[in-house]
């Protein structure tokens, strides 16, 4: 049992199914483009719902991988497949053949410029929530200098038919909610509006944490979704949404605004897809096999999904789905695989 | 019938008993947009006829939802067609078209 799988990302799900298939014996071979491996996750200050800190769940997962050939600043050059395994040729010279590739290439963060209306990269006062992240990571930001008014827009490219970006991003709404109440923690004096159209707190103690932001730190929730921002003389933010409960426009003035960027598909994810003729479906992640009975399954044999790469995911849906696609890996490669007689007929019965 | 008190103030009471079908129906095959409106308020917030008078497409297509044509009519009365809720919608409505469907079809008698 010592057959190649390429694993392709090093964000949390690579990471995670690279660990996995490691304590069941695979060769496991992770490649990651960036110069650094744990993804998003790498620039994240604390995690909700409980606000645990991001270094803190990446140090075991990286510790989990140890021994696992890494290569950074690795992307694929070509693929070629062969009877049954794939032959990878890689940007540092290595080709690797791999019985099974794993595309764990994640998800891009909506670039928050296109929702010109917002002002992002015009208005002074105007940050991510990636950017609020990083505040928090280093405690700098020439933006934020004891802000009284602070509010927070969810569903930027999410839920956006015109941006391209149907669905829901699924982490925005409680992201919103915890990097509420952490900028409450910070400045205490600050007034906090969350701007959102449905509050999708769906997971465990996510409804918790919305209670604790309206009732410890008295944080506005204002049903309706920021239209439109502009920039008064002094720097300060005009925003402007309907409170769709009242039935009435309503304007307030800002000392900084929050956008809730959602997810998007990966580009580098979306070119390895092409090298690989992987499908992918209207909303521009990858198709599965199904999407209930086998959704760490690409389409084409021999190659399986984990994480964001499939659609947007909380972090723990994504470790979980991440050792799924362990699971499956396994099973394709003891069941399927070595039956090199009946390998055709064992694909169409059982893929 | 119980009433549940409904029949108190009838302006202030949603009754979908009420709701006309068969001029939704008329409406959606025009305008089949009608029906994907999320309510995010967007078109409201940015109404330019709004800063005078209550304008809201948003509550137009609820009313007509809640068995309030008339209420809706008024809620768009004030539009000048300048046609700015038609770029922040996210659903990509074609609002101005809408509109003048909502109101050739619930104008008439």
């Amino acid at each position: 049992m010592k057959n190649n799988i390429l694993i392709i990302g090093g964000g949390p799900a690579g990471l995670e199914s690279a660990s996995q298939l490691q304590r069941m014996g695979y060769n496991v071979i992770l490649i990651e483009k960036s110069p650094k491996l744990g993804g998003h996750l790498a620039k994240w200050d604390r995690l909700f719902p409980d606000s645990v800190p991001a270094d803190e769940v990446l140090g075991g997962l990286l510790r989990g991988a140890e021994g696992v050939k890494c290569f950074t600043d690795t992307d694929v050059r070509a693929i070629n497949r062969l009877d049954k395994s794939y032959n990878v040729r890689l940007t540092n010279g290595i080709t690797v053949l791999s019985d099974a590739v794993l595309v764990a290439s994640g998800f891009d963060l909506f670039d928050a410029v296109k929702k010109e209306e917002y002002g992002y990269g015009v208005y002074d006062q105007v940050m991510t929530n990636a950017d609020l992240e990083a505040y928090f990571k280093t405690g700098t930001d020439r933006r934020i200098e004891n802000p009284g008014k602070i509010g927070f827009a969810h569903c930027v490219g999410s839920r956006d038919e015109k941006a391209g970006c149907r669905s829901c991003s699924k982490v925005c709404c409680a992201t919103a909610v915890k990097q509420a109440i952490e900028m409450k923690q910070a400045f205490p004096n600050a007034e906090v509006f969350c701007f959102y159209m449905d509050l999708r707190l769906f997971g465990r103690h996510y409804e918790d944490i919305y209670l604790k932001a309206q009732k410890e730190y008295g944080v506005r929730f204002i049903r309706g979704r920021v239209a439109e921002v502009s920039e008064n003389y002094d720097g300060t933010l005009l925003v402007k949404a309907e409170d769709t409960v009242a039935g009435k426009p309503l304007k307030v003035t800002l000392d900084l605004l929050v956008l809730m960027a959602g997810m998007r598909p990966s580009g580098v994810g979306k070119a390895i897809g092409d090298l690989l003729e992987m499908p992918v479906e209207e909303d521009g992640y990858f198709a599965v096999r199904s999407g209930i009975a086998a959704s760490q399954r690409s389409p084409i044999p021999g190659i399986f999904l984990a994480g964001a790469a499939t659609g947007p995911k909380t972090l723990p849906e994504t470790l979980a789905d991440a050792r799924a696609a362990a699971m499956e890996v396994d099973r394709y490669l003891t069941e399927i695989f070595p039956d090199a007689k009946n390998y055709k007929q064992l694909v169409k019965e059982r893929w | 019938m119980v009433d549940f008190g409904f029949g108190l103030v009838p302006s202030s009471r949603i009754n979908l008993d009420l709701f006309d079908k068969d001029k939704y129906r008329e409406l959606v095959k025009i305008e089949p947009d009608a029906r994907i409106c999320m309510a995010c308020g967007s078109c409201t917030a940015v109404c330019t006829a709004g800063k005078f008078v209550h304008t809201s497409l948003r509550e137009a297509i609820e009313d007509i939802l809640n068995a309030k044509n008339d209420k809706a009519l008024e809620s768009l009365q004030a539009c000048q067609l300048c046609g700015k809720c038609s770029m922040v919608c996210p659903r990509g409505i074609n609002t101005r078209h809408l509109i003048l469907s909502i109101n050739k079809v619930y104008s008439a008698k």
